[in-house]
């Protein structure tokens, strides 16, 4: 006997979805479905009632106000890639290796953060670039900050008659780069993943690691050595010792274990490489730009 | 509960849905729809691809009250008529069907790549079709199929 979720709601505006969820706190909302449907399609415990968001215009949209970009949570990820490249290239280069062209039409920013697996490849671009999740219920609103977001595994700190509206990322102030380590090139679960976005303004850097903690985790000792051995005025070539020093710090701040997709010893090497490789492409990103006419060590 | 729905031009009343069910449960078993196939219901393979609003999904990941008031295309509104669209004519030319399970997903999916990339590269191709599995062509005379149809449809050759 199927026990299928008694009820659909579908408020048509946002303050509707936030009446209906403090009423019905125990609603699973549902954007893209591509977590939820899976779950309902396989018989797990259902929830009474499915809340869907799809009919609600805000969460559809985003915004530039200054520097900073409010992403609605119902944005789906191939709009991120075609409209957001160029104000969240490492959100966009996440968004790029999420599952396949039909999931990214589908799967949102707000579901990632819903399911708060610590997979999820939103989330190191966000915690790089230092997001807020910005959440409501019918009590009102608040900013979560990204670092305080994840609680533990598929768990954060969303309320349960909150629902999430949007996230804020300050659009890029430098190169920005996302690399994930999985079995193939498409429809693959992040082994690791790693995002580094540097603020050349500030003389800082942010990371973010995915898949490689209870939580998506931040690498703060790697950012701060980075913000104090990089020339930021007259860059040089990078140094292939603050590279590898910088690798090690952010594998030093995983907390990986061993599953099915990997042993933790691998994915504390993967990420060391990620956080190489990404420090090497986002430095030469960040020397072209201050060199103007793109002339790096001969690279064109 | 009652969803209404416009499907492949046509408006569509499906009586009796469950809240969980999903889009494709609906258009398979509801209303006599089974060109979109149901293999994996986990979004992997590809093989119950449909247009929703112009948009190819998975349909199996799309719960049945989401598409309330909304437009689907499935494999079954791509022919004219009689004449089958220039991207079906192409996968049986190429021999790109065997057991044909994987078949309506990638006809969407290529429908909808032509659509907005008439002449695509052999990686955007790759690419494009990612999320459909096939378990018995080994994909090249899929990929020479893609190419035929863009061919014919406006594409260089
Ligand atoms: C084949 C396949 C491949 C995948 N590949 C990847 C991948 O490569 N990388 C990756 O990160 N993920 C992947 N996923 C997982 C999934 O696509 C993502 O997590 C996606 O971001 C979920 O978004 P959604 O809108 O579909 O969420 P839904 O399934 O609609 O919801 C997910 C969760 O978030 C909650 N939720 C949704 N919106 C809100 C809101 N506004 N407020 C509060 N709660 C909300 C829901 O209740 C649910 O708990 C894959 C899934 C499939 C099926
Ligand atoms: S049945 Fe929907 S993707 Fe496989
Ligand atoms: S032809 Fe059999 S699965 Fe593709």
């Amino acid at each position: 006997m199927r026990t299928d979720p008694a009820v659909f709601l579908r408020p048509a505006t946002w303050a509707e979805a936030l009446a209906a969820k403090a009423e019905h706190p125990a609603a699973r909302p549902i954007m893209g479905g591509t977590d939820v449907m899976v779950e309902l399609n396989f018989d797990r415990p259902r929830p009474p009632a499915l809340l869907d968001l799809t009919a609600i215009p805000e969460l559809a949209g985003w915004e530039r106000t200054g520097g900073l970009i409010r992403l609605g949570a119902g944005v789906p990820y191939t709009r991120i890639i075609t409209e957001l490249g160029d104000a969240l290239p490492g959100l966009a280069g996440a968004a790029r290796t999420v599952g396949s062209p039909q999931i990214r039409n589908r799967g949102t920013v707000g579901g990632n953060l819903g399911s708060a697996s610590p997979a999820g490849d939103a989330h190191p671009p966000l915690l790089a670039t230092g997001a807020a999740v910005e959440v409501a219920s019918a009590r009102g609103t608040r900013e979560i900050p990204i670092g305080d977001f994840f609680t533990g595994p598929k768990r954060s700190a969303l309320l349960p008659d909150e629902l999430i509206r949007a996230v804020r990322v300050p659009a890029a102030a430098g190169p920005q780069q996302f690399a994930k380590v999985g079995t193939r090139n498409a429809m693959v679960i992040a082994v690791c993943s790693f995002a580094l976005a540097l603020r050349p303004a500030d003389r800082a850097a942010g990371t973010g690691i995915g898949s490689a903690g209870p939580v998506p985790l931040q690498a703060p000792e790697a950012e701060e050595f980075l913000a104090g051995e990089l020339d930021w005025t007259s860059p040089e070539a990078l140094d292939e010792r603050v590279a590898r020093r910088f690798g090690e710090l952010v594998a030093a701040a995983a907390r990986p274990i061993d599953d099915v997709r990997g042993h933790a010893a691998y994915r504390r090497h993967a990420l060391a490489v990620l956080a190489r490789r990404t420090l090497t492409w986002a430095w030469d990103d960040y020397r072209r730009e201050t060199a103007g006419a793109g002339d790096v060590d001969g690279q064109r | 509960m009652r969803v209404t729905l416009t499907v492949n031009g046509e408006r569509r009343v499906a009586d009796d849905v469950w809240p969980g069910e999903s889009l494709l449960y609906v258009l398979r078993e509801r209303l006599g729809l089974p060109g979109a196939k149901n293999a994996c219901e986990q979004g992997e393979c590809g093989s119950c691809t449909v247009y929703l609003d112009d948009v190819p999904v998975c349909s199996c990941l799309v719960a049945a009250g989401q598409a309330q008031g909304r437009e689907v295309r499935t494999v079954e509104g791509l022919a004219d008529g009689g004449r089958l669209d220039p991207v079906q004519a192409a996968f049986a030319e190429a021999g790109a069907v065997q057991c044909g399970f994987c078949t309506p997903g990638l006809i969407v999916q290529t429908h909808a790549l032509l659509r907005d990339d008439p002449d695509p590269a052999d990686a955007d191709i790759r690419e494009a079709l990612a999320g459909n599995l096939c378990r018995c062509t080994g994909y090249e005379k899929i990929i020479e199929a893609v190419k035929l149809a863009a061919a014919r449809t406006g594409g260089s050759q």
